[in-house]
């Protein structure tokens, strides 16, 4: 280091243009592409062994006995361990995460061994020669809305009331003139990141070190170090790149409990890497859904009341109530309204958050019977939404801080075409095809939570900035480094964003589309603190560096005087082949208000990622549940179809820029899951225009469309 | 891991004489389907003859311009092959509607038209199934049977053949060379590919150690007007849900002669024989057309879950005659 006596660093003039807002280049883009960025399998350390789970065949049933004698006789093998010598854990909160503690299956999928090998081929191995004997008990998978079992959840995630009334709904239906009451349903769902679950174990002593593909480092060392009885101090999680989550990496589940307990049992690192077909029963889910949908409104299609009422499914062992009516609570003006949740505990896996849980699913039915009652009025279906556009939150009474949706529906047709078109069904052909077009609204709440962060600034004039963020593929490193060079007032080169590792400074997980609002404020109050001191200093930063950090829980735990929300509308046109019923989304239009962007890169990638998620949830995405074995059977990427390039065709995405003072620092509203809703139901509608068929339950296959 | 052998015979006779000096053989070429099936534990050999570097990968044109396909030659070069893409353009455009165009790439003429069904439950080692396991029973009839068959099928298996190519083929009444034990013989298609009848663990008339060597596709000059027309759930890689590969020849308004076979609906490709017989020598028409398709289309017995293949069959065959009628 030089010694001269002049300080390098001074804080020069905030430049003419800001960061954010700004199309920057993904910071960590030249790592990926050259395979420098290192993913949780990736990392190897010294005298690494391979664990691979073993799965329950039966949906529901005690373990009898487990004969490991095959296994272990194999040549490499290390260890085999199940329930009867598997290290004990303390009871955790999650059922989920108690692998290995008792003989109860509740799921057919379930972890009930694992073995540590040398070499992943021979763990492999020896995990299929693992015998399991069960007494078998019957099952029950199967989601229907009169279950006898069906109840009330305390609450829908995260933490809304189950039902909802205001007004007299009943009353209000019997006097409407013109009622619209449907069922719709949606399938289960399952999330499926590039990257399937990873975790390298590493023990050192009472120190337990996780390399893992997770949403949330801070929250995965905080659940994992009181299972093993440790302070939190002794975990660190490590994930500096994760290739994707939609939620299913957003808590952490079984797969890394796992991972360190076959660790702590060998004696050895341990590299677990969940496969594609076991996500389909250890990582989460979107359940299943049904969904009675009533409208009552007058001839003009001015709603007098909404009832949605959901019905879903969790597992035997751990309560996961989706939020699914939750948008009918904000969405529209209607004086009568009621929202109810159902949940029955079936022996099947346990469902999670996949992108925007409840909105995703809740949306489809509700925009789906918009469309409906938009056909019964004669009204034209943007029209009918503008129409029904409510002055304050209907649920709280609170103003909207903004609140854009009939600006997103203009925009939209204006640049759709969608002035000319003819509301009739089923008339058009283009190339053969039964041509249509659908609209439908699309909405995410503005959640926030706390989050801490560092700024430091160097001698040599750099700036580091630390939060234990996570960047699932999202963009978020390179968005916190805008938001700190404007803070800061210095160029991003000169600033490195610090993220993916629990021993940084305490961050919330990469989900609820906060990530941005969450740690973007707590990086903005570091990076401000950062710069009063330096003023303070006259810009001097003394040779060892100057460091600061803020906490935000104070700042995001005030009270809302509004209610913040981000709103879209999606447009599609559908062709579909008259003689085979194959629906194909020829165009799609997102036009979406979420605060201001702050990088219109990575933000057009979220947001027509999310449309194409969309889209594969309208035309394809089902996991088949299977009545005699409990288990979904179509657990691969052959049989479970995501949208092909081939279906993705013309995706557009563009928003309307929010000035919006009581959001957050960065005025921003979360995107990384608003495009996916209100997708389905824009192609469905446009399925009805095209074909005249109302397809109510997804996906919209052929099947359901061939006479 | 489960160790295997691995030989790498110079020639066909070679590997024919490996495969039957040795138990629990199987031929490897693209290995796109197999090493598949070995890492579900479907199958389990204990040796894998590579036949993949065997000269048998030109397509050949005889005198009287039958071509001979060697069971080596790579799915995308048949697809681009211009003999086979002027003449039978069918069987190109069925090469190009299967898989994805890295599996093209790697998948072979004889390996494609021995690929194995999947069903999930062939697919799934933690399940009964009468093809992977004979006697352990079938699951599918009461489970998952969405796209599986709806004819010919039994008690016992109700798969269907995943090929593509082989649909194409059965169209044009291919000619399967085989070398086996006591030498070479041919096959004609259809007939490689058999019923499940009680032994669905049979998907061929093979035996074992037998190897495709070459397929011969006889001249069949109408067939320079023949489409295939894959029904699929999604735009491009998903098996067939239904597929037909129809060649036509049409003068005067009357069907001189055609050739029909169905994809996705059989353990077999199924060739349309009874709807041929219906429309040789019949208008044109798609009144004409309806009534054949019909009378194939009789002998279905759908399951609960897949009736829709049967006016979804209907709707493609009739739709894609009327196409290449109109087209002559």
């Amino acid at each position: 280091m030089s010694t001269t006596t002049t300080p390098p660093t001074t804080l020069p003039a905030r430049e003419a243009t800001p960061y954010v807002g700004s199309a920057l280049d993904r910071v960590e883009g030249l790592e990926k592409v050259t395979g420098q960025a290192r993913y949780a399998f990736e990392y190897s350390p010294d005298d690494l062994a391979y664990a691979v789970p073993v799965q329950a065949t039966v949906a529901r049933g005690k373990i009898r006995t487990v004969d490991v004698d095959a296994a272990v006789k194999l040549p490499g093998v290390i260890a085999a361990i199940w329930h009867g010598n598997a290290p004990r854990l303390a009871p955790p909160e999650n059922a989920e995460l108690a692998v290995l503690q008792s003989r109860e299956v509740a799921y057919r999928g379930q972890y009930v061994a694992v073995v540590v090998a040398e070499t992943l081929e021979n763990a492999r191995e020896a995990a299929r020669l693992l015998r399991v004997d069960y007494q078998v008990e019957e099952h029950d998978v199967e989601l229907r809305a009169d279950h006898p079992e069906m109840y009330r959840p305390e609450r829908v995630n995260p933490a809304y009331p189950a039902d909802t009334e205001q007004g007299e709904p009943d009353a209000a239906l019997a006097e409407a003139q013109v009622v619209v009451d449907e069922i719709y349903s949606t399938p289960a769902e399952h999330n499926n990141p590039m990257e399937p679950h990873a975790t390298v174990a590493v023990w050192d002593g009472d120190g337990l070190t996780l390399y893992d593909s997770t949403q949330g480092a801070s929250s995965v060392r905080d659940t994992v170090a009181p299972l093993f009885g440790l302070p939190p101090g002794n975990v660190r999680v490590v994930s500096p790149h994760v290739g994707g989550g939609f939620g299913s990496k957003g808590m952490p589940l079984s797969p890394v409990v796992l991972a360190a307990l076959a660790a702590k049992h060998a004696g050895r690192p341990v590299k677990l890497a969940v496969t594609r077909q076991q996500m389909f029963a250890v990582t989460g889910y979107r359940t299943p859904t049904i969904q009675r949908v009533r409208l009552g409104a007058d001839t003009e299609g001015r709603l007098s009341v909404i009832v949605h009422d959901a019905f879903e499914q969790s597992s035997r062992i751990r309560e996961f109530a989706e939020q699914t009516a939750t948008p009918t609570r904000m969405m529209y003006a209607a004086p009568n309204r009621r929202t109810t949740h159902r949940l029955v505990r079936l022996d099947v896996p346990t469902p999670s958050w996949m992108r925007a849980p409840g909105e995703t699913p809740g949306m489809f039915a509700l925009e789906s019977a918009l469309d409906e009652l938009a056909v019964a009025c004669g009204v034209d279906p943007v029209e009918l939404r503008v129409r029904n556009e409510p002055d304050a939150d209907p649920e709280s009474g609170l103003p909207f801080s903004s609140r854009n949706l009939v600006a997103c529906l203009r925009e939209g047709a204006r640049r759709f075409g969608w002035a000319e078109r003819d509301p009739a069904p089923g008339i058009r052909r283009r190339d053969g095809l039964l041509v249509g077009t659908g609209v439908a609204a699309s909405t995410y709440p503005v959640y926030r939570v706390p989050s801490r962060a560092t700024a430091r600034a160097e001698w040599d004039g750099t700036f580091s900035v630390r939060i234990a963020a996570t960047d699932i593929g999202t963009g978020a490193r390179t968005v916190l480094t805008q938001i700190a060079a404007d803070t800061l007032r210095a160029s991003p080169e000169r600033i490195s964003v610090e993220i993916g590792d629990s021993a940084l400074p305490d961050a919330s997980v990469a989900g609820g589309s906060m990530g941005t609002a969450s740690w973007g404020t707590a990086v903005v109050r570091a990076c401000e603190a950062l710069t009063e001191e330096l003023d303070r200093r006259g810009g001097e930063v003394p040779e060892e560096g100057l460091e600061v950090s803020a906490d935000t829980a104070r700042e995001v735990g005030a009270k809302r005087r509004f209610a913040q929300h981000a709103f879209g509308a999606q447009f599609a046109e559908v062709g579909v082949d008259p003689d085979t019923g194959e629906t194909r989304v020829l165009r799609l239009l997102g036009v979406f208000a979420a605060g201001r962007i702050v990088n219109p890169k990575t933000a057009r990638s979220q947001f027509i990622g999310g449309m194409t998620m969309g889209l594969s949830m309208a035309l394809f995405e089902e996991s088949v549940m299977d009545r005699e074995f409990g288990d979904y059977l179509n657990h691969d990427f052959a049989q479970y179809h995501i949208a092909a390039c081939a279906d993705v065709r013309d995706v557009e995405a563009v928003w309307i820029e929010e000035d919006d003072p009581h959001l957050n620092p960065m005025g921003a509203k979360g995107i990384g899951e608003i495009g996916i809703v209100g997708t389905a139901a824009a192609v469905a509608n446009a399925v009805y225009h095209a074909t005249g068929v109302r397809v109510r339950d997804l996906p919209i296959r052929l099947d359901r469309l061939v006479r | 891991m489960r160790p295997f052998a691995y030989l790498r015979p110079a020639d066909a006779p070679s590997a024919v004489t490996a495969s039957a000096e040795r138990p629990n053989t199987m031929y490897l070429a693209g290995g796109t389907n197999l090493v598949d099936l070995m890492r579900l534990g479907v199958v389990s050999p204990e040796v894998l003859v590579d036949v993949s570097r065997l000269s048998a990968d030109a397509v050949e044109e005889g005198p009287d311009g039958t071509l001979t396909i060697g069971a080596g030659v790579r799915n995308s070069d048949l697809a681009a092959d211009p003999l086979v893409r002027r003449r039978h353009p069918m069987l190109a455009q069925s090469v190009l509607a299967g898989a994805s165009g890295q599996i093209r790439n790697m998948a072979t003429v004889g390996g494609n038209l021995l690929q194995r069904t999947r069903c999930s439950y062939f697919q799934d080692v933690t399940k009964p199934c009468n093809k992977r396991l004979p006697g352990t029973g079938c699951p599918a009839r009461e489970g998952d049977h969405r796209n599986l068959a709806i004819l010919g099928h039994s008690e016992s298996c109700v798969a269907t053949h995943p090929s593509d190519m082989a649909v194409a083929l059965t169209a044009l009444g291919a000619i399967v060379h085989v070398r086996g034990a006591d030498g070479p013989r041919t096959v004609p298609m259809p007939g490689l590919h058999r019923l499940p009848g009680d032994e669905p663990e049979r998907d061929t008339v093979l035996d074992p150690g037998d190897l495709i060597t070459a397929v011969e596709v006889p001249p069949l000059p109408f067939a320079a007007r023949s489409r295939y027309r894959k029904v699929r759930d999604r735009a491009s890689f998903a098996f067939a849900v239904v597929s037909v590969a129809v060649a036509l020849d049409v003068a005067d308004g009357v069907v001189r002669d055609c050739r029909i076979a169905l994809g996705g609906v059989a353990h077999v490709p199924w060739r349309a024989e009874t709807a041929e017989a219906a429309l040789r020598g019949s208008a044109a028409t798609e009144a004409g057309f309806a009534d054949a398709v019909d009378a194939e289309l009789a002998a279905a017995r759908p399951l609960p879950d897949n009736a829709f293949k049967v006016p979804l069959a209907r709707n493609v065959l009739v739709r894609t005659l009327i196409d290449l009628a109109e087209a002559s």
